[in-house]
């Protein structure tokens, strides 16, 4: 099955899993504990040691990524980042996707006065920009982790319910939805058994950037001191935790930008050849 | 009455509903949200009894919707009332940083718009060859870094290691424009950089959309020479759309300008609502909160109403 799979999205693939199973064992293969003060502040990198950034004579750095502005080591605390980033990106995509589609199916299957209030109120949530709305809600309640989750996911179904309902709308007028319902199938076998399965492609490929757009989202918060809160390490709370180094020189705050620019490239890849796979089987539908 | 100036006049009154709308979400998410101004003054620790007197001194004890009305009618009269945390009118800030805010975002829009659609035109005629694919490229890179970490790489390289432009964007009204605009150089760089990105997709999407249709093949078959296909045939049809792009880009500007502002230090509007957020205070967060969100609304009417005017099939109806 591999065989077909194109250069890219191979790349993609193995850059995507890295991240994932990274995140997953962050506890095994993080040489230091996560808030765990190794260091002197701002030690330098032996990565920029072994490329030769440094001048002649400069003893070996401990650190591979150096360490951060109160001496933890960089490399623990970006594993232990991407790990807090991926899980509250990963499980607000997935809880935006069963809210949007599922309300959007119900919308595209029942249409009438549901429809139409659903429909009216997401345009009026998109009016409004996700990161205004985002603002004004935080103002109110606590960040944490599980309430930052729902924010987000919440926020962001509604694009996923107009994408869901503009695809589901297409198909419910199908021959074997018809048929389906003719046989007197109850609501939910008509969601889930017509309609879901031959919605899936165009979901899952969309699933990708939604879930890029949830890292970005959940490290512009950290970085506004809105999103997780520390001890606990973030990519964006890193580039806050740092950002005071770069005036001195010290890149600390830029190694997140690293790990976020290839993991969405690499998940971009992924999702470009699944979209292309599936429109093409389905002669460019979808 | 015109078909065109019909279609206007709908398109108005459904965005000013959509702006009330709007406004009343923003009000009642802080309404149905635990935790008030009167909680946030007195903490955690008050007593029932204290937070009762206070919400009556603050006139938090009347219904909802008195206050709704009376918060909008105060934000289009523009007294908007007194900040939280230092007592301070909320108008007299807002009106400081709002020309601040208009000011960086006014020049990024300058730089941008221009740049964005020479730069979709060069991707459409260089379609699928090397200038194409550099430009996706380059547009695909940006598109995946959030603002901030952009400007900490343009910082770290053009201010820290090259000195060429401040890290910190910090204007007032004793500085000469040009020591204004090389102050807010990064900044202006990073949103520039950022709205770029996606105007240059959508214009080379929206060109490429337009010189695929038939009519575009009619033209050049029958003889037409190049200019005169784009002038006479393409060009009146990809105005709309660009329009469109243009505008749904101004509004996401207004969005790059809130995390842009932080990162510069820079006092605009941007700054002034997450600060609001981070210390709770409520009233302020609701008028930052409100006046992006109209901003955001108004450029997306304008759009509307631009596409509208711009289409030749409306224009001309049977």
């Amino acid at each position: 099955m591999l065989k077909n799979v194109p250069l890219s999205a191979v790349i993609g693939l193995f850059i995507t899993a890295s991240y994932f199973l990274a995140a997953i064992f962050a506890s095994v293969i993080s040489p230091y504990g996560m808030a765990e003060t190794v260091g002197d502040v701002w030690e330098p990198s032996r990565i920029g040691y072994m490329l030769g950034l440094m001048p002649e004579g400069t003893p070996r750095p401990e650190y591979w990524l150096g360490t951060d502005q109160i001496g933890r080591d960089l490399l623990t605390r970006m594993i232990y980042g991407g790990q807090t980033t991926i899980f509250i990106a990963t499980a607000a995509t997935i809880l935006s996707f069963v809210t949007g589609s599922v309300l959007g199916f119900l919308a595209a299957v029942t249409g009438g006065w549901f429809d139409q209030l659903m429909s009216r109120f997401v345009d009026l949530m998109m009016a409004i920009p996700s990161l205004i709305l985002a603002l004004v809600i935080l103002s109110s309640i606590e960040a944490t982790v599980l309430t930052l989750i729902v924010l987000m996911g919440l926020l962001d179904s509604t694009r996923v319910y107009r994408l869901a309902r503009a695809v589901a709308v297409d198909i419910s007028v199908m021959d074997y939805v018809e048929a389906a319902r003719l046989r007197g199938e109850k609501l939910a076998w008509i969601i889930f058994r017509e309609i879901l399965p031959n919605a899936l492609s165009p979901l899952v490929a969309e699933m990708g950037l939604r879930f890029i757009f949830m890292v970005l989202f959940i490290s512009t918060l950290s970085f506004l001191g809105i999103g997780v809160q520390p001890p606990l390490a973030d990519w964006g709370g890193i580039v806050k935790e740092n950002k005071d180094g770069i005036n001195f020189g010290i890149g600390a705050a830029l190694y997140p930008a690293l790990a976020i620019a290839t993991l969405a490239i690499s998940v971009n890849l992924v999702a470009d050849w699944v979209l292309n796979r599936t429109t093409s089987l389905k002669g460019g539908r979808g | 009455m015109h078909p065109v100036l019909t279609l206007v006049v709908q398109r108005l009154a459904l965005g000013i509903l959509l702006l009330l709308a709007a406004s009343a979400l923003i009000f009642g998410l802080t309404e149905i949200l635990p935790g008030d101004a009167a909680q946030a003054i007195l903490g955690q620790a008050a007593t029932a009894e204290n937070l009762a007197n206070l919400r009556e001194e603050m006139g938090l004890d009347r219904p909802a919707l008195t206050r709704y009305f009376e918060w909008l009618g105060g934000i289009v009269t523009g007294d908007m009332g007194n900040a939280l945390t230092n007592k301070l009118p909320i108008a007299d800030q807002i009106a400081f940083r709002m020309s601040n805010t208009l000011f960086l975002a006014f020049w990024a829009a300058l730089i941008s718009v221009p740049l964005a659609i020479l730069l979709g035109l060069i991707a459409v005629r260089y379609q699928n060859r090397w200038p194409d694919k550099l430009i996706s490229g380059v547009t695909l890179a940006s598109i995946s870094l959030p603002e901030f970490m952009i400007a900490y790489i343009l910082i770290f390289f053009f201010a820290v290691q090259l000195f060429w432009a401040p890290s910190f964007a910090s204007i007032n009204d004793g500085m000469t424009l040009l020591e204004q605009l090389h102050a807010i150089s990064l900044p202006v760089a990073v949103l520039t950089l950022v709205v770029l990105a996606h105007m240059m997709r959508m214009t080379r999407a929206a060109i490429l959309n337009v010189m695929q249709s038939a009519y575009i093949e009619t033209a050049e078959l029958k003889g037409l020479t190049t200019f005169n296909v784009i002038y006479r045939h393409a060009f009146p049809n990809a105005i709309a759309p660009i329009v469109t792009v243009v505008m749904i880009n101004l509004a996401y500007l207004v969005v790059g300008v809130v995390v842009v502002e932080v990162v510069f230090a820079y006092p605009g509007m941007g700054q002034y609502l997450v600060d609001a957020v981070v210390k709770r205070d409520v009233p302020v967060v609701l008028t930052c909160g409100v006046i992006f969100a109209a901003v955001y609304i108004v450029l997306n009417i304008i759009a509307d109403v631009v596409s509208i005017l711009a289409n030749p099939r409306l224009r001309h109806p049977k």
